[in-house]
């Protein structure tokens, strides 16, 4: 019992970071009809800015010039590096998507794909092929509970995942922006009648999910230390897998299928060979995805895009 | 003038929707614009609201603007132009309230926000009591007064109105049409598009003739009502 409880706690971590960053894919999806391919590398890209704001802030406090105690580094280090990759998904938005907004979905796919490649080359024609160790902010301490070990950072990762997820439905669901984004998933053209600027919805969206996949990043982050450039191409596709079993634009189905993304992963690990994992733990999505091809809570219906 | 159109072309895919079309529209008027299916009605109204591009040389003014230098939202928010489109695209997963509420999202005059809504509910009681429920649950009719609904709250100088009849039945579409007149009166000046002439003619107080992307007849509404080709293309004889 305590070994099934064991790979609960570790299953939840897994797919806290699954959830966060399906919630971006889904969202893009939901209001632009758009597969951001470059979604898992926005990811990586938050990580990265995530570990710059962290040791800023650690070499600030280890000179002396500004003393703060690590667990108020951590939140500065999500909230900054929240904001500023925002900005980078907002970037790719304006300069990649919004000239392709009436262009075919394909062309669109395309260039996310692309945009993609350019973060991760970028990244390493900047920082070198050396792999970057995320700060240690935190302490480890590891507490038995009825013969599960469950460490502070595990807690944190899943309790910071949960508390942005409801903040992010809370936003969808009571605020004039998200109201917006809504209208924009039922009914894309029309949106504009009602003085809605779609170019300011389409900025919002995506700096929404990048914010969130920069979370992502850093919880990874303080959970597997090491960064490389190409750590957001398997994990952002196996989120855009969580994000289209949720079902599409559906923030509750991204969070609980990214959870449940990391049930499959892990269990199916206990079970089987590792090596095996992703083909079975993939297999039973797909037969999943056969019997309900619109995801948990998808409508088979898709947006109006046209007049 | 408030609204003057000159030569006015839009083409979908190389395929001529409209060949230069000019008309106009007086502050507090209300002017229809009669026309066939596929005539280019809808096209019009899209043209103004900057939903479709235009071709070069088509000219578009408004209350002394030029309408081209506006993006569709701002011609909604700073231009004061509303458009209860065709088939009334409501938001179906918002409810009614979140659909007027959304209508008002470039306004800063939060205050007189609530009293449009109000106003709304007061002009038609039947969607206050549906508030709080999804717009794709209400029928023809409540769709029709909510699209309106939300047009009043977005804008008030201009509203242009595509195909409001569509699908009602009659004493429900005689009652929009009052609610229309009313809004009118208000001071809201109001260009239509009708394929049933005998109402649009009846509502307006002039009207054009749209056949096949020209305007081919204009006057006043009871010229054109008494008039042989109206009456036989378009009055059922």
């Amino acid at each position: 019992m305590a070994f099934f409880f064991q790979n609960v706690v570790n299953a939840l971590q897994w797919g806290s970071f699954y959830a966060l960053i399906a919630l971006g894919y889904s969202m893009v999806y939901g209001v632009l009809m758009l597969f951001n391919f470059a979604h898992g590398d926005i990811f990586m890209t938050g990580a990265y800015i995530g570990f710059f704001v962290a040791t800023l802030f650690v070499g600030l406090s280890a000179s002396g010039i500004l003393v703060l105690p690590n667990w108020l580094i951590l939140i500065l280090t999500i909230l900054l590096s929240m904001f500023l990759t925002s900005f980078v998904g907002m970037a790719v938005e304006r300069i990649a998507y919004r000239p392709l907004r009436n262009a075919p979905r394909a062309s669109a796919a395309i260039t996310g794909l692309m945009v993609g490649i350019i973060l991760e080359t970028g990244n390493l024609a900047l920082l070198g092929a050396r792999r970057q160790k995320f700060p240690e902010l935190i302490v480890s301490q590891t507490y038995d509970i009825g013969g599960v070990s469950v460490t502070n950072t595990k807690i944190m990762i899943v309790l910071v995942s949960i508390g942005l997820m409801v903040a992010l439905h809370q936003f969808v669901r009571r605020t004039k922006w998200g109201m917006a984004m809504r209208a924009m998933a039922y009914d894309f053209v029309v949106v504009p009648l009602m003085g809605v600027s779609i170019n300011l919805i389409a900025a919002l969206t995506f700096g929404l999910g990048s914010a969130l996949a920069s979370a992502a990043g850093i919880l990874f982050g303080i959970a597997y230390p090491v960064l490389d450039p190409y750590m957001g191409i398997l994990f952002g596709w196996k989120a855009f897998v969580a994000a289209i079993l949720g079902g599409r634009g559906s923030i509750l189905g991204a969070a609980l299928a990214g959870f449940l993304l990391g049930f499959i992963e892990i269990f199916v690990a206990t079970i089987f060979p590792s090596t095996l994992r992703d083909l079975i733990a993939y297999s039973i999505i797909l037969v999943i995805l056969t019997f309900r091809p619109h995801g948990f809570f998808g409508e088979p219906y898709s947006a109006q895009l046209r007049l | 003038m408030l609204l003057s159109i000159e030569n006015l072309r839009v083409s979908y895919d190389r395929i001529k929707a409209l060949h230069g079309i000019d008309f106009e529209v007086e502050e507090g008027e209300i002017v229809c614009i009669i026309g066939a299916n596929g005539a280019g009605k809808s096209t019009t109204l899209r043209a103004i609201s900057r939903l479709v591009p235009v071709e070069a040389g088509s000219k578009m003014t408004f209350a002394g603007k030029n309408l081209l230098e506006y993006s569709p939202d701002k011609v909604v928010s700073e231009l004061g132009i509303s458009h209860v489109p065709e088939g009334r695209r409501l938001f179906g997963n918002l409810t009614v309230l979140e659909n007027l509420r959304l209508a008002a999202f470039a306004r800063k005059d939060y205050r007189a926000v609530e009293e449009d809504i109000e106003r709304v509910f007061t002009i038609f009681p039947r969607l206050k009591e549906r508030t709080y429920q999804k717009a794709e649950t209400l029928s023809g009719g409540e769709q029709q007064m909510l699209a309106i609904g939300r047009a009043l709250v977005s804008a008030k100088r201009l509203m242009l109105l595509d195909e409001p009849s569509m699908g009602l039945a009659p004493l429900v579409m005689m009652s929009v049409f009052d609610v229309l007149k009313e809004i009118n009166q208000r001071g809201t000046t109001i260009l239509i598009v009708e394929q049933n002439a005998r109402l649009a003619l009846k509502f307006a107080t002039r009207g054009y003739v749209l056949e096949s992307g020209n305007l081919v007849l204009q006057g006043k509404s009871s010229d054109l009502l008494a008039n042989e080709d109206v009456k036989k293309a378009y009055l059922g004889g």
